[in-house]
């Protein structure tokens, strides 16, 4: 009976199920590669919501502005406005944007004091890429380039974008892009996230076990073909701007 | 061949090390790496010098003893091959070589390029192992072995435990020593009564010393007997298959 109830309170003690997973590192590398589907999901469906710059104008109205407004309308007349945009999109996106960032400081520390000396030579890497060494240098670039698009863009802080102008998304972003230290802070920020969602489409498999011979080589071109592409729809808006096609 | 090595010199484990130069000439091409670093040492002794001291044991690439970093590589430039299968023919005359210790937190230096990488016994004792005693060896047709599983518990069970991997990784992560050991008998129908917790511990063991699996997949060419990284995916996928079914035998919220 002592033992028994000892045992409970033991049980009630232990973190839940999924804290004691999270916590160790193979969990963080698990909430990474899961965090990392939902924004890789997410930077690809913001990819092809972009391209309606290149619709113009319908009936007076530009077509991204639309696009714009039925995001917010998503769910209508079912939900009320917006509930659903914040509901299944914005707030989760959030989450996963946290939990990503929270499992790369915790790894990145425990990666850290695995090796508290470092090599006192120079070291040939063999495999490591450029873009793998680099992943928390452009996961930075990545969050600090999203704090200003939000500032530009989303939000229309007075500083950041003057001519910002709520609900008419091609006027504000050709207003934006004109100028040209945005448009090259952009395209900058634009390589860092290729370099970044390029590991870590291939990385993701990995650290989720998903590994069969059958199907291991089209990881790495499941990588290249999803940066390319992401990157690619991305850039055509910047560059539209600056070849005048979006004006 | 004349060579000019730079070599780590650390006289105890909490001491300062430093690199100390060496001229080596009259080296033959046909010599093994260790074989020329026997040849420095007795040089060095006759000089009355305290020799080099490095691990090394079978010196046929299989005990897993030997291993440097050399010119920033691991088991130097010659791929699956362990330090003391690597010939001087891969250097040429006038070289400089430099050579270090295997640098993660978990192998601490013991003297100058000798590491104690009793890590990877506590990662062992964690599951590497199968409980059940067997007597004598059965006859060989009892258990059928799928001819695909064998050979990839086999190529799993290469693992020599050098450490090389730790040493390559840039996180200083023991994934694939772990991983080799986990897939070799979890692989096979001897591992499976253990399976689930032989890969909980052992993981979890492993997270104690080392650092996380970032997939540079920098360990990969380093290694001596050429371990893949789908054993680290296979690691990470039975970690959390047994996270579950060792949350429901435990009754776990």
């Amino acid at each position: 009976m002592l033992n028994l109830r000892r045992a409970r309170r033991e049980q009630a003690r232990q973190a839940p199920w999924i804290v004691s997973i999270y916590r160790t590192d193979t969990g963080k590398k698990y909430a990474m590669a899961i965090s990392g589907v939902v924004l890789l999901l997410f930077v690809l469906g913001h990819m092809i919501g972009n391209l309606h710059v290149f619709e113009g104008a319908h009936g007076g109205t530009f077509r991204i502005d639309e696009y714009g407004e039925g995001l917010r309308d998503l769910g209508e007349p079912l939900f009320p406005r917006t509930l659903v945009l914040w509901a299944f999109l914005r707030i989760p996106l959030a989450a996963a944007f946290l939990i990503h960032i929270h499992a790369a400081f915790a790894l990145t520390r425990s990666n850290r004091s695995a090796r508290e000396t470092k090599y006192q030579s120079p070291r040939d890497y063999l495999a490591a890429r450029y873009a793998s060494r680099t992943m928390r240098w452009s996961g930075v670039i990545v969050l600090l380039f999203l704090a200003w698009h939000l500032a530009d863009l989303t939000v229309g802080v007075e500083a950041v974008n003057p001519e910002f102008v709520r609900g008419s998304v091609y006027h504000n972003l050709v207003s934006s892009l004109s100028r040209w230290p945005v448009w090259t802070l952009y395209v900058v920020a634009q390589v860092a996230l290729a370099f970044h969602i390029w590991h870590g489409a291939w990385s993701l498999f990995q650290s989720l076990g998903i590994n069969n011979p059958r199907f291991n080589r089209f990881r790495r071109t499941f990588a290249h073909a999803f940066a390319t592409v992401v990157v690619a729809g991305f850039l055509s808006v910047p560059v539209g701007v600056a070849l005048d096609i979006v004006s | 061949m004349h060579l000019t090595l730079r070599v780590w010199r650390q006289d105890g484990p909490g001491a300062e090390g430093r690199f100390e130069t060496y001229e080596a000439a009259g080296i033959h091409q046909d010599m093994s790496f260790l074989e020329m670093l026997d040849l420095v040492n007795e040089r060095l002794v006759t000089g009355g010098r305290e020799p080099i001291a490095f691990d090394h044991d079978c010196r046929e690439g299989i005990c897993g003893s030997c291993g440097l970093m050399i010119n920033g590589r691991a088991h130097g430039p010659q791929g699956s091959t362990a330090t003391c299968q690597l010939h001087m023919r891969e250097f040429s005359d006038g070289d400089t070589i430099v050579i270090e210790p295997w640098r993660a937190t978990s192998f601490p230096i013991v003297r100058d390029l000798v590491v104690d990488r009793g890590a990877f016994d506590r990662i062992i004792e964690a599951g590497g192992y199968i409980g059940a005693p067997t007597g004598s060896a059965p006859e060989a047709n009892l258990t059928p072995v799928p001819k695909e599983t064998a050979d990839a518990a086999m190529d799993a069970a290469a693992c020599i435990g050098c450490g090389a991997c730790v040493a390559a990784c840039p996180n200083g992560a023991g994934q694939l020593f772990t991983a080799a050991k986990v897939a070799h008998l979890n692989l096979l129908p001897q591992g499976q009564p253990e399976r689930w917790m032989r890969v909980e511990r052992m993981v979890e063991t492993m997270e104690e010393y080392f650092g996380s699996c970032s997939n540079h997949g920098e360990c990969e060419p380093a290694c001596p007997k050429g371990i893949s990284l789908d054993n680290i995916a296979l690691m990470n996928r039975d970690y959390l298959l047994s996270k579950m079914r060792n949350r429901k035998l435990g009754g776990r919220r």
